[in-house]
């Protein structure tokens, strides 16, 4: 078992046809990803990595029975993407893409309000699930294990970090989740907790939190009301400077809810196990584990 | 992207937000005949981007076309050091010259994306010309918050509900709300990440005016903003930073001795953390991102090595998309380029890792290669 994504996902990719989509799906089909269709509005009706490439989502839904979908639409575009596949009724979309404009994604995740969709970033590394070889996303699949943590992170290469630190130690994960690094993305650490809350596979998760906003503190209402597995945590940015943005527009300091100080603060209490150093997460967590 | 303050007020004329009459002077001389055309009496202000310019001393009441050309030679061309710039302060290359404004009441309003709303809010404050986050902390009951749903946009009733929390008299609600309206029109039309006036001022003839006019825009926007890169100021900036900017990579200058390359923004600040942990201090937060070239990653690595402060050079790459080996003939590329000889700690880890570290082993540069994060953070603070 595991979330969002597994045997049966029937993938779709939206910039199917463009350097980073062909890259990324080709690993993601070596690792075993049930892509079965890529849409490039223009291009209906080619075949490209050997599958059929639709115009629309709505077509290649209707043709392949898609059930979850991947974007790597460029920024300007992506938005407009994240539309057009909620419309079609895609029920898990996760989007690569950086650099979508703010006020898009005000109006995107309005939008979604009334769907079934939901949506993964955007600006994240996407979900994979080790056990059921479903990979919809630019992780690298090798350092990832079969087994029943669940990982849940705004942050992508630290995410491989963590996730690397757990395969070494013979610690595998049920499905990996970035959330992305943006202010507004589709789904919150509380979403995703909530889902790794119902899965009987997994066993307990790996948060990875960083400076700025107020998701953390959320996960911390959350975790500490509905959560009965251990959550293990790291805040990522807790020497970084206030008011500089950290490379993520969501890393930046504005108050002081935002400090990394603040968001352990609030975790500590509601019951997560904090990991001060980010070399300690595997450590952590085979703790845990260990009972 | 910031802008100075008289291109902000430009853009709120343009948007019907009343500002002060004003005009721009890129010298003493030029300051001198608009403090003449507006009476011989004006209010000479610094533009720089940064807050605090009153208490350092770049905002100045003169009362005649001499002494104002006289305060204004003083500023231009001088750096103005106030508590957000550090010491070495910033270049101040004109001065804004306004009317003077008899003021009333100062209040505060401003337009930013709330995350955990996923909408805009409209702050607005009867304490004006206070930082709102002290007034956020001290007096919350004199804040009034308004989320602007993107279904229905700003209404007139969110105008008048703004006007009536910050108490304003019957006859300046309706021009509050226009004024509000606009704002929020600015906001969203040039895809803002802070549209705040503070002070807004009523004046002692019961007009409404925005003293101050701070404007930030949304990086990801501007490309369908054409018409805003021209206010673009990089002498405000760090050159390092717009140096970085250009190679496209993400680079803030920090204190301490060690400089920090690293792919991806967490892994970034956390590798940061670490050295912190450690008992050493970060000279940098340099995020090479996902995908760098090796033209990129040795642009970077020369970016890093210019801050003098860099002693040691902690290298941690997280190979996925970006590989190894690619990182590593960027380094060498870039190390070379430089002549240095410091000790560069590198950790590799992913795709190419092998390839990346005998490429590095091989170069000739003091290298010491370290198998994990937490190696890496211990061979780089014993290292001298």
């Amino acid at each position: 078992m595991s979330i969002l994504v597994d045997r049966s996902t029937r993938l779709l990719v939206q910039g199917f046809t463009g350097n980073e989509g062909t890259f990324h799906s080709e690993r993601c089909i070596e690792y075993g990803a049930n892509i079965v269709a890529g849409v490039t509005p223009g291009k209906g009706g080619t075949t490209h990595l050997d599958r059929p490439v639709f115009d629309s989502v709505a077509e290649a839904i209707e043709a392949t029975q898609a059930n979850a979908g991947m974007i790597f639409v460029p920024p300007a575009f992506a938005a407009d993407a994240i539309l057009e596949a909620a419309d079609a009724g895609l029920q898990t979309v996760a989007c690569i893409t950086e650099g979508i404009p703010v006020l898009d994604m005000v109006r995107v995740s309005r939008f979604l309000e009334g769907t079934a969709t939901r949506l993964i970033g955007p600006n994240c590394p996407g979900v994979i699930s080790p056990g059921e070889k479903c990979k919809a996303g630019i992780m690298p699949g090798n350092i990832h294990l079969p087994g029943n943590v669940g990982v849940v992170s705004r942050s992508g290469t630290l995410t491989y970090e963590a996730v690397a630190q757990l395969t070494e130690r013979g610690i595998g994960q049920s499905t990996c989740v970035g959330i992305g690094g943006d202010p507004i993305v589709g789904s919150t650490f509380v979403d995703i907790l909530a889902l790794f809350e119902q899965d009987p596979e997994t066993e307990a998760v790996v948060m990875i939190g960083e400076i700025g906003g107020t998701k953390e503190q959320e996960a911390a209402d959350y975790i500490k009301a509905s959560m009965s597995k251990p959550v293990v945590c790291f805040i990522a940015g807790g020497s970084a400077p206030p008011g500089r943005r950290m490379g993520h527009a969501g890393a930046i300091i504005t108050g002081v809810s935002g400090t990394a100080e603040a968001k352990v603060a609030a975790l500590r209490a509601a019951g997560a196990i904090i990991v001060e150093s980010p070399a300690g997460i595997g450590d952590a967590m085979a703790e845990v584990l260990k009972g | 992207m910031k802008v100075h303050e008289y291109q902000a007020k430009e853009l709120f004329r343009k948007y019907g937000v009343p500002v002060p009459e004003g005009a721009v002077a890129a010298s003493p001389k030029e300051a001198a005949d608009h403090v003449r055309a507006m009476g011989g009496r004006a209010v000479i202000k610094a533009q720089v981007h940064a807050g605090g310019r009153g208490k350092a001393g770049g905002v100045k009441v003169v009362s005649s076309p001499e002494e104002g050309e006289k305060y204004a030679a003083g500023l231009i061309g001088s750096r103005l050091v106030t508590h957000q710039t550090g010491p070495e302060g910033v270049p101040v290359d004109r001065v804004l010259v306004e009317e003077l404004i008899d003021i009333a009441r100062e209040l505060y309003v401003s337009v930013i994306v709330e995350p955990s709303l996923r909408m805009p809010v409209m702050i607005a404050s009867a304490a004006g010309g206070m930082d709102i986050e002290e007034v956020a902390a001290k007096t919350p009951e004199k804040i009034v918050q308004i989320a602007i749903d993107p279904v229905i946009g700003f209404q007139p009733y969110m105008g008048r509900k703004a006007a009536r929390g910050l108490g304003l008299p019957q006859e300046l609600v309706r021009p509050a709300g226009a004024l509000f309206a606009n704002l929020f029109r600015l906001f969203e039309g040039l895809d803002c990440t802070l549209a705040e006036v503070n002070p807004l001022a009523i004046t002692a003839d019961n007009r409404l005016l925005a003293a101050d006019a701070k404007l930030a825009f949304d990086d990801d926007a501007l490309r369908r903003h054409p018409e805003l890169a021209e206010l673009r100021d990089d002498r405000q900036e760090d050159p390092l930073d717009v140096e970085a900017n250009r190679a496209d990579v993400n680079y803030i200058r920090l204190d301490g001795e060690v400089g920090c390359m690293v792919n991806g923004a967490g892994l970034a600040m956390a590798t940061l953390d670490l050295i912190g942990q450690m008992g050493s201090q970060p000279a940098n937060f340099l995020d090479v991102g996902g995908g760098a070239s090796e033209e990129q990653i040795s642009r970077a690595f020369t970016i890093m090595l210019a801050d003098p402060k860099v002693k040691k050079v902690l290298i941690n790459i997280f190979g996925g998309i970006l590989r190894c080996d690619v990182a590593a003939r960027g380094i060498v590329a870039g190390a070379r380029e430089k002549g240095i000889d410091l000790p560069l700690v590198v950790r590799m880890r992913g795709t190419n890792a092998e390839e990346g570290r005998r490429i590095l082993a091989e170069s000739g540069l003091r290298v010491v290669i370290a198998d994990n994060l937490q190696d890496a953070a211990q061979k780089v603070v014993q290292a001298v």
